[in-house]
């Protein structure tokens, strides 16, 4: 069986460093795999951590030679057979072991964000919806909560400005709620001034790296945008709305 | 809270662990963006050689006045104001380029796609993802010297307009004299058109305006009819990159080929 090379950061909350690996890989083989194998022959105290393999759970969340990447989504092929694989834990996140990082701040962000808050029913005690007022908010409805759009957002990850946006992740969630067709809630201040919806410069790496495949930046982020245009800069929108009262 | 790798791995200009050539991409854009405003500041500046038979330059369009002395320039007619006025700064040529190439200049600059493109590949705030940019002391990012990128949708408004004068010009580069006939430039012109149309139909605040802005699509026949705008706005928004890089060549091109017919550095084939 072919061998490669990896290199795995090892490290806690002091520091650390790449340690490197020398491992036999089969075909087929994801980097998680490989991980596994190392941990198992190798490094029996490595820290990752994972669940489903299946790319749905979002566990696995690392960077792969520099970009974030799941680590059971990663096939070994996708690299030249003589290329060193780099495997470290995301940066943007403060790291508790090896692989492993505390990604709790995104939590946090969560609880922030007003939860749905539907119309009255209709008269006959139901909610109705059609199926193409919904299209829209299902595709964020596939988000898996893996945090690597958070992770790769330069606001987040170089700008140290946790305080001032919520990263992509939660301006999707703020999307599928504000889109939603029962809901009621008026988010909009709140996506201008709290959770920043200007500090993102739609510079689109959340959408490049999201597994799911969410198109972030061009039907999350900039349809909340242009809503905060609506509220706040457009005069026309704000003079027209003065008329109607 | 613990460290965080990213201040360990120091976040200078271009640190990254990525191997791959990440800054190809920006170093295109960078590329194509600086090489079509040189080509785009030169032609305005000539003031000349814009026009030829029923061709006008899309640089050029729509003509508020002209210098009729200068070559290649437009016979009074097609002028919506007049001759060239008196009280044009003498240190300038007497372009009509000047007077109207702001409106498309606004539109594309404060472009959702051409803002990051030119983010990542001007000013590196980031180069590439998961590369360190510069580092700009206090990140704004779009709330403070940038604000005015909100105002995009105003850009927007003039911009349907030049597609509908171009449109024009398009169509009345296929009639010389009252007579139909088809030349090679009316293609080009046709098909700069239709590009700039597939570029500004596609935009995000004409995909928003349209009616991404609404929360139910399907509560009234008002609502019905945005909802099919919006839905055909955002087949063409997912193609909006491609529409902005075609659309940007070719109105260059579109110029190029008017002005070396209108020099007489090569023929137009037509049915006239
Ligand atoms: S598009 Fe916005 S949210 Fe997404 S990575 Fe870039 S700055 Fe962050
Ligand atoms: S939006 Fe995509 S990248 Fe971000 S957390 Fe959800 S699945 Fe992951
Ligand atoms: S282990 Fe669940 S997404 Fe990778
Ligand atoms: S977003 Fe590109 S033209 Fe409006």
């Amino acid at each position: 069986m072919p061998e490669r090379k990896f290199r795995v950061w090892r490290g806690d909350d002091n520091g650390g460093d790449y340690e490197s690996y020398d491992v036999e890989v089969e075909q087929g083989m994801v980097v998680l795999d490989a991980v596994h194998l190392i941990q198992s022959r190798q490094a029996n105290d490595l820290a990752v951590r994972w669940n489903c393999k299946a790319g749905k759970c979002g566990s696995c969340s690392v960077e792969i030679n520099g970009k974030p990447k799941l680590a059971c989504m990663t096939r070994l092929n996708d690299y030249a057979p003589d290329e060193t694989i780099s495997v470290q834990p995301l940066k943007a996140f403060p790291v508790i072991k090896d692989l492993v990082c505390d990604v709790s701040w995104n939590y946090e962000q969560n609880k922030r964000i007003p939860p749905l808050k539907p119309k009255p029913r209709d008269k006959d005690g139901q909610f109705r919806m059609m199926q193409r007022d919904v299209d829209r908010v299902q595709e964020f409805r596939k988000c898996i909560e893996c945090f690597l759009c958070q992770d790769v957002c330069h606001v987040v990850r170089d700008h140290d400005a946790k305080d001032k946006f919520v990263g992509p992740r939660f301006m999707v969630r703020l999307a599928s709620l504000e889109m939603h067709p029962l809901d009621e809630e008026d988010r909009i201040p709140k996506i201008k001034e709290e959770f920043g919806s200007g500090m993102c410069n739609i510079t689109r790496c959340c959408t490049e790296v999201c597994p799911e495949h969410i198109n972030i930046t061009d039907n999350g982020i900039i349809p909340l945008k242009e809503r905060v245009v609506d509220r706040y800069y457009d005069p026309i929108a704000r003079l027209l709305r003065k008329i109607r009262g | 809270m613990g460290t965080n790798i990213a201040n360990s791995q120091l976040r200078v200009l271009g640190a990254t662990e990525r191997i791959d050539r990440w800054w190809l991409g920006p170093m295109l854009v960078l590329l194509g963006l600086s090489g079509f405003s040189v080509y785009a500041t030169w032609a305005a500046f000539q003031g000349e050689h814009y026009f030829h038979e029923s061709y006008l330059s899309p640089f050029y369009s729509p003509l508020l006045y002209i210098d009729t002395a200068a070559a290649g320039s437009a016979p009074i007619e097609h002028a919506w104001i007049g001759a060239w006025p008196e009280w044009w700064p003498s240190f300038l040529p007497n372009s009509p380029a000047f007077l109207i190439l702001m409106f498309p200049g606004a539109f594309r600059f404060t472009c959702y796609y051409y803002r990051k493109a030119y983010y990542r590949a001007f000013v590196a705030s980031p180069p590439a993802c998961a590369v360190g940019g510069i580092r700009q002391g206090k990140y704004r990012g779009e709330t403070f010297l940038l604000l005015f990128q909100n105002l995009h949708r105003y850009a927007l408004y003039f911009a349907l307009g030049f597609v509908v004068i171009l449109y024009y010009d398009a169509f009345a580069s296929f009639f010389r004299d009252g007579q139909f006939g088809v030349g090679v430039g009316s293609i080009v012109l046709l098909i700069n058109a239709t590009l700039l149309a597939g570029y500004t139909t596609g935009c995000h605040s004409f995909r928003h305006l349209i009616g991404g802005g609404l929360d139910c699509f399907s509560c009234n026949t008002v609502c019905d009819v945005r909802h099919k705008g919006w839905s055909l706005a955002s087949i063409l928004n997912r193609k909006h990159m491609l529409f902005a890089w075609l659309s940007l060549f070719w109105v260059g091109f579109s110029d190029v080929y008017v002005r070396l017919v209108s020099m007489g550095i090569i023929t137009d084939y037509n049915t006239w």
